[in-house]
């Protein structure tokens, strides 16, 4: 019924449409003038309707920074994060300003220049070479800036020192992480895909001494204040691990590990603080794997020294899960 | 020409050597697959504002099996936004755009009878036909349609394990994406020829209309970049069928261990990036083309600066081809790479301001007519800026690591390509609607069409960027398995309510485009007064453009408001006044 119903009103307003349209063709004929050629008192309609359109446009946009600033990501919980964040505004103050600034010359001349009469000419003005320059120059300048800064802040989060880092590797699969800790001697074993299966989901050589005491997690526990390396593998297809609260993304890409090296600052504690109990880190997928795509994710922790060291004693190195089994 | 056979429906219609008639093919075969690919992001949008809620319309649309009970499923959903992705860049932006206006503009613009091989051009309309079928077809196979985003980045493209839609899907997708290139190839080379070799007496290259050097270089463009996507998609074939290994290596699949080792996915980015990004400027140059036409001629001024315009779609269409790495800031690609695809990145911004700076200039003192054609080339430079401004954060490696696959970067390149090229698009037509089919489309709905899709284009896509800066990824089925995502419901409703507006206001405007050709007004020769050669052409569709002599061109295309003559318009085949300067 209700189908019918749908079918019946669409078809009325196609005729009502029609109806409508030929009306005006009909007034148009009577008048003896094309009812669609543009008339001035249109040019004084559109006119008026772009100014107040794009002004209205304009509020909105300062309408949504406003209300929907809370729900943006809260300032970086990392070093880099930071400098990450200045760039970010420094960027935004940018063009914003050059975004009001150019809608408002753009909707202003709409307003002032439209063909309100017959008699309203236009200026024959082809080109300006001076003018073209310094509209070529100063944006070129400006941008020079732009590219220094960031490529300055890109060289100080890719080369970071990572001597004093420690490594944690971050494995993606379908559909879910894991997280492998190197153990006391703080090297990660050698894997090989083909090892994969059962208990060993990393396919960790477990015959290199290395592995033996790697732990492998279902959490990502970090220390505040202590720089971590982030070593990244997928098992199956690319995934990427971001963790935009750390301003942190890199692709896991199968067959080669990727990295990324960074320093959280602020705990899970001092966030909850901040931004609600029920706050929490989190690690997720942004990289289309599959349907489950939108709910792969891994808890994160940033805790104290003492809280790391305490967590990580529980967790039951390789020797322990593999060995026993065999 | 004309004269000498008769036309039968099937020579007049369907098989056209007709360059006019073979724009309109790829026009309404675009906007179909507009209509298409349209109701695909409608049907996602009702999930993405209410997810897990049942719509008696996705079942409707998708069945039983893709939607149980009115709920998508999220390989459906997956395969929407790729389809979606899929029709709109290659088949509505691409060919509908370039198609139309490249076939119908160019022999009028440059006084020529017809493209330089009217059958390889009908070829190419053809090639498009049979891809837009096997395309389509996909949507009914048992597996669904391709799902692993209009990037088809392998592995997930390459193995059906991953995802239902890599099996026969994907097959079809890549089918489709070949006979896609075929006809692009052809259309591109017939393109470039006809502009270099058969313009009319006095039509040098200086005196073009910018829209015949925009789709000039957008032809350059494709044909040097859409092999390279044409290779990549083989290599994918070779893996996907005969088991070699260019893109996978060390894959662990469904308990299983493949024996692909070697290849690196990281390659198939290059090489699909090669032509992805220049496949960008395929899209936007057209539009930026036809809207420098169309603000001029309403304007009643000269472009503005048009030596510089020239020069910024070239330094635009160059600089297109050696940004590609911004896609694959975060892919583990050499942070040196991505220091220089900044550098390279960034530049763009500075043609690009040249020309929002010299359409400012172009209005400024002008007088302005806002015809719909207008209006949409108005949206398209508020467009262009908005969504270039962004493109500056997005093209900053920096400042990408946290927006990267966000909903920033979907608001970014909807508004900044969707959106410009579909205005630029709807310009184009508004424009030269009264040349291909001697009728004027009415006036009102235009203007109806033109302010609700205005409105609620900014609507779908301007609170995208808060989304994506509060973190939110791209191509998810829901964000509620986030609790960081919560309180965006609220946003993504507004996003919803503001794509179905704009989702039915297209109505007005294909019943605008159908109603017009059969019962418009008559137009007059030259409707909008302006100078370029196609508004010396009858109003009659004939063979050969002219009837007589191909018109002899004798000033540039911009002779609006030039002091000295009675009209506000100089058409370019009269003759320089004795003294005058040309310009």
């Amino acid at each position: 019924m209700t189908n019918v119903f749908i079918v019946v009103i669409s078809f009325l307003l196609l005729v009502t449409l029609v109806q409508l349209v030929r009306v005006g063709q009909l007034l148009g004929d009577i008048r003896k003038k094309d009812f669609n050629i543009v008339t001035e008192s249109d040019n004084k309609r559109q006119s008026f309707l772009m100014l107040i359109v794009g002004l209205a446009f304009l509020a909105s946009c300062v309408w949504q920074y406003f209300a929907w600033n809370p729900l943006l990501l809260p300032s970086a919980s990392s070093e880099h994060g930071v400098i990450i964040d200045e760039l970010m505004r420094f960027t935004m103050i940018l063009i914003i300003s050059v975004f009001f600034l150019l809608h408002l010359f753009l909707f202003y001349f709409l307003h002032k220049y439209k063909k309100s009469s017959e008699k309203h000419k236009a200026y024959y003005y082809t080109h300006n070479n001076k003018l073209e320059y310094i509209w070529t120059i100063v944006p070129a300048i400006i941008l020079t800036g732009v590219i220094l800064y960031g490529l300055n802040v890109w060289d100080r989060i890719t080369n970071a020192d990572t001597s004093e880092a420690s490594v944690i590797e971050v494995y993606g699969k379908q559909f879910g992480w894991s997280a492998r800790y190197p153990g006391e001697d703080q090297k990660l074993g050698s894997h090989d895909y083909k090892l994969v299966g059962g208990a060993n989901a990393l396919g960790i050589d477990i015959d290199d001494p290395n592995s033996l005491d790697d732990k492998v997690t279902r959490e990502l526990h970090l220390v505040a204040g202590k720089p971590v390396l982030m070593k990244l593998r997928s098992q199956d297809i690319i995934h990427s691990a971001f963790m935009p609260h750390f301003r942190v993304q890199m692709n896991c890409v199968p067959g080669m590990t990727t990295q990324f090296v960074f320093t959280p600052t602020k705990t899970t504690k001092e966030m909850k603080m901040l931004e609600g109990d029920d706050f929490e880190y989190v690690l997720l997928c942004n990289k289309i794997c599959g349907v489950a795509h939108y709910n792969m994710q891994m808890k994160v922790v940033v805790e104290t020294q003492e809280e790391y060291d305490a967590w990580l004693l529980k967790q039951t190195t390789l020797s322990e899960k593999l060995l026993t089994q065999k | 020409m004309s004269d000498h056979h008769n036309e039968t429906f099937l020579s007049k219609y369907i098989f056209s050597l007709d360059h006019k008639m073979i724009a309109k093919q790829f026009l309404i075969t675009g906007m179909f697959m507009g209509v298409v690919g349209m109701l695909m992001s409608i049907l996602f949008r009702l999930q993405l504002s209410n997810p897990g809620e049942s719509f008696a319309v996705l079942e409707w649309f998708l069945g039983e099996k893709w939607a149980p009970d009115g709920v998508l499923d999220p390989n459906m959903y997956l395969a929407l936004v790729t389809m979606h992705g899929t029709i709109l860049i290659f088949w509505v932006l691409t060919a509908g755009l370039t198609g139309t206006f490249a076939n119908f503009l160019i022999p009028l613009q440059i006084g020529a009878r017809d493209m330089a091989s009217g059958f390889i051009n009908m070829l190419s309309y053809w090639f498009f036909f049979a891809a837009t079928i096997v395309l389509l077809t996909s949507l009914f196979v048992e597996t669904g349609p391709a799902a692993a985003g209009w990037t088809i980045y392998p592995p997930l493209s390459a193995l059906p394990q991953a995802i239902p839609g890599s099996g026969l899907g994907q097959d079809l997708w890549l089918i489709a994406m070949t006979l896609f290139i075929v006809s692009s190839l052809l259309g591109g080379l017939n393109y470039i020829v006809t502009i270099l070799n058969l313009r009319t007496k006095g039509m040098s290259m200086t005196r073009l209309p910018l829209v015949m050097w925009a789709l000039f270089i957008v032809a350059i463009l494709g044909v040097l970049s859409f092999p390279v996507l044409l290779s990549a998609s083989l290599l994918l074939v070779f893996d996907r069928t005969f088991g070699t290994s260019f893109y996978l290596s060390d894959i662990v699949i469904a308990g299983e261990a493949l024996h692909h080792t070697g290849g690196s996915p990281i390659l198939f980015e290059h090489l699909f990036w090669f032509l992805g990004h220049p496949e960008v400027y395929i899209i936007l140059l057209p539009a930026l083309g036809i809207v420098s036409e169309v603000i001029s001629v309403n304007s009643r001024k000269p472009i503005f600066g048009y030596k510089a315009m020239v020069i910024s779609l070239m330094a635009i269409a160059f600089l297109s081809f050696i940004v590609w790495g911004h896609h694959m800031f975060i892919t583990g690609m050499d942070p040196f790479l991505g220091s220089v695809f900044t550098f390279t990145t960034l530049l763009i911004a500075i043609p690009s301001a040249v020309k929002v700076f010299n359409y400012l200039a172009t209005l400024w003192r002008g007088s302005i007519r806002f015809t719909p054609a207008m209006l949409f080339a108005i949206g398209f430079v508020s467009t262009f800026i908005t969504g270039g401004l962004t493109g500056i954060v997005l093209g900053d490696s920096a400042l990408d690591i946290n927006v990267h696959d966000t909903y920033f970067v979907v608001g970014h390149f909807h508004i900044v390509m969707g959106l410009s090229a579909i205005y630029g698009m709807f310009a184009g037509v508004y424009h030269w609607f009264p040349k291909m089919y001697g009728k004027m489309m009415n006036k009102k709905l235009g203007y109806i069409h033109f302010w609700v899709t205005f409105i609620s284009a900014y609507g779908v896509f301007f609170p995208m960027h808060f989304l994506g800066l509060a973190g939110l990824p791209r191509r998810y089925y829901s964000n509620t398995a986030f609790p960081m995502f919560e309180g965006l419901t609220n946003i993504n409703e507004i996003i919803t309510f503001f794509a179905i507006v704009g989702g039915i206001v297209q109505v007005l405007f294909i019943f605008n485009f159908f109603y017009s050709i059969f019962y418009g007004t008559k137009a007059s020769k030259n409707p909008w007064g302006s100078t370029t050669l196609e508004w010396t052409t009858p109003i009659e569709r004939i063979h050969g453009n002219w009837p007589g002599e191909i018109p002899t061109v004798r000033r540039w295309a911009y002779d609006y408001s030039k002091p000295g003559h009675d009209t506000d318009f100089v058409p370019q085949t009269e003759p320089l006044k004795e003294g005058e300067e040309e310009h």
